[in-house]
């Protein structure tokens, strides 16, 4: 069980405002948020914040302790983030990048206990065939499933995931997001991932955090998040929010919002 | 997933768990590792027998098991004259080779050596000044260690100078090239100006210095030069996971919660002493620490338990190599290993990778 709380989380590169007064509800364990909004509006911001990787205003808090006052090890120990970047191509094999992930942050772990953990990821994965290629021979979505390796090996409480699915095609998408279920479920954590396939996020996730100009626009179930006025609102696009025959929200998009569209939305 | 090409154990039967296949791969590397390290002794062996008094096998290998047999003349030839020598090609080799692999790891660029960030000139500077304004006797250091020791402390000052910048405005590899582009500019500028008000006997010094040889070698310096290295591949050791992890992307390493900055200036200080010692000793030798890391990474990988001690082999085997060219171009005339390296190095080392590249 996991318990995360973000208040009054404010961010800036210099002069420009990248997150502002961000506050999240809390989530019950076991939750997928996702994370929508435009380009730039700050999801991999609040991602990378939530992995302590950028100074910030406001408060974190990780089970009731503050987040910048944890230690590197600490963090990692309990947080898994996926970055927007892919693995860089080199000639590390994939088995190798995922083993070294661990061994370099759980040096005290003995050494079975980690191989047990590689071999388990592997097969959770389905990536069992590309264990032993080098990661600059790889698709870039070869390359993508290897880095949530990377991550999930160590089974965090909380996941955050950048665009997990941006390289995949539909059937890993499915096939990822399934775990990543699984894993969060399993261990009554968190996974929180900016996603730019709306009907992707509103299919699979239990929340939807919407942003727009690094503010908070909408945080709820995906069918109360995500209307018609959220949308035109977020990203400047009509639509509609309608439900398919199982009952899952979905959008579809007519056109671009005009600028009287947009004013009504005031 | 779409399978496409592979770089390790294909053959092995699909229930045997990755552990166990990728032992069977470890034991290959460790197979090559062994190899380059009898390939590494031939070579100093022959450089041994190579010289002015050519020597054959037999009597090498007799003098060096034991060494009471030999004449008074052979046991000085052999002891006193070429296996410091011999050693010192290996020792600073790999020091270099070594030092270059952490380089282009932790700065994440494959033209990266242990050049880069200006050690070799704040030596070539150090070395300079010794000779120019004649330091031994006000500094009271021998006359045969001034240059070292003037070299080494130029060396260490850059070192602590680029350690000061990074740490003030941030170790990211970007910055730490820019800071070691400027500094190689600005030693090179400062060598000049003392050349250029030097005598013609200080002069030739300083030119002969920069071309770096391993003909100065003594067993002090040897011992010198192998208990630095022999500090140093522990340490580099403990991090090879670490520094494994790194060659994932930077921004992933970060998020397992490496402190990527804090190791790479660790690694950054260590390699800076590992060189600033070698070339002290040795002068300028460039090569080996750009090519030795490739040439590692070809045939280990990037797996840095093997990685690293295949860049000092290789480091080490290239220098040996190139001593015995060095002795063996020009009867009786020792070309300056320096030289030698890139002359006979580049070449080769474009051939090995036009080799891969048409294996791809």
């Amino acid at each position: 069980m996991v318990d995360l709380s973000v208040t009054n989380l404010c961010l800036a590169y210099g002069r420009k405002t990248v997150l502002e007064d961000v506050s999240l509800p809390a989530f019950a364990p076991g939750s997928m948020i996702g994370l929508l909004g435009p380009n730039g509006v700050g999801k991999s911001t609040l991602l990378r914040s939530l992995a302590g990787l950028e100074s910030y205003r406001g408060d974190i808090r990780l089970d009731g302790e503050a987040l910048r006052d944890l230690s590197h090890a600490r963090r990692a120990g309990r947080i898994g983030y996926l970055p927007q970047t892919l693995p860089q191509g080199t000639s590390l094999a994939a088995y190798e990048a995922v083993i070294s992930a661990y061994r370099a942050v759980r040096p005290d772990l003995p050494k079975a206990e980690i191989e047990a953990a590689v071999e388990d990821v592997f097969d959770l994965l389905g990536i069992r065939d590309i264990a032993f290629q080098a990661l600059n021979k790889m698709s870039g979505g070869q390359r993508q499933m290897v880095g949530l390796a990377q991550v999930i090996v160590r089974r965090p409480a909380i996941l955050l995931l950048d665009e997990p699915t941006s390289a995949l095609d539909l059937r890993w998408q499915l096939n990822v997001l399934m775990v990543v279920r699984r894993i969060v479920e399993a261990q009554g954590g968190l996974c929180l991932m900016a996603l730019h396939d709306i009907n992707l996020a509103l299919r699979h996730c239990d929340r939807i955090a919407l942003f727009s100009d690094g503010r908070l626009l909408a945080c709820g179930p995906a069918g109360q998040a995500m209307t018609s006025e959220t949308l035109r609102q977020a990203y400047g696009v009509v639509g509609r929010v309608e439900q398919c025959s199982t009952g899952t929200p979905f959008v579809v998009t007519d056109g671009i919002a005009s600028p009287a569209d947009l004013a009504g939305t005031g | 997933m779409k399978h496409n090409e592979t770089t390790g154990p294909t053959d092995g039967p699909a229930s045997q768990t990755l552990a166990v296949r990728y032992k069977r791969f470890m034991l290959r590397r460790l197979c090559w590792l062994g190899l380059l390290l009898a390939a590494l002794v031939v070579t100093i062996v022959v450089n041994v027998m190579s010289g002015p008094a050519g020597l054959s096998l037999g009597l090498v290998l007799r003098g060096l098991v034991d060494p009471a047999s030999l004449s008074t003349a052979l046991h000085v030839i052999i002891w006193d004259v070429r296996l410091p020598f011999a050693a010192m090609a290996v020792i600073v080799g790999a020091c270099l080779g070594l030092a270059g692999g952490e380089m282009q790891t932790v700065l994440n660029n494959p033209l990266a050596s242990p050049s880069t960030l200006g050690v070799m000139y704040a030596a070539t500077l150090g070395a300079s000044l010794a000779i120019v304004f004649d330091l031994a006797t006000p500094l009271s250091i021998p006359e045969n260690y001034i240059v070292p020791v003037c070299a080494f402390v130029g060396a260490l000052a850059s070192i602590l100078l680029i350690q000061a910048l990074s740490g003030m405005y941030g170790a990211t590899a970007d910055t730490v090239i820019l800071f070691g582009i400027a500094m190689v500019f600005a030693l090179q500028a400062l060598i000049s100006l003392i050349q250029f008000v030097a005598d013609s006997n200080s002069l030739q010094q300083i030119v002969f210095w920069t071309m770096g040889s391993i003909a100065r070698a003594t067993w002090e310096k040897v011992a010198i030069v192998a208990v630095v290295f022999a500090v140093c591949l522990p340490l580099s050791v403990r991090q090879v996971w670490k520094m494994t992890a790194l060659r994932g992307g930077e921004e992933y390493a970060k998020s397992f919660g490496l402190s990527v900055d804090r190791l790479r200036l660790m690694v950054l200080l260590r390699v800076s002493i590992l060189t600033a010692v070698a070339v002290a000793f040795t002068g300028v030798i460039g090569f080996v620490g750009l090519v030795g890391p490739h040439i590692s990474r070809m045939a280990f990988g990037e797996d840095h338990r093997f990685y690293l001690p295949g860049s000092a082999l290789a480091g080490a085997f290239i220098l040996s190599g190139a001593s015995v060219v060095s002795k063996s171009l020009v009867s009786g005339i020792m070309i300056p290993d320096g030289i030698v390296t890139a002359l006979i190095g580049i070449p080769l080392f474009l051939a090995l990778l036009m080799t891969q590249k048409r294996g791809r």
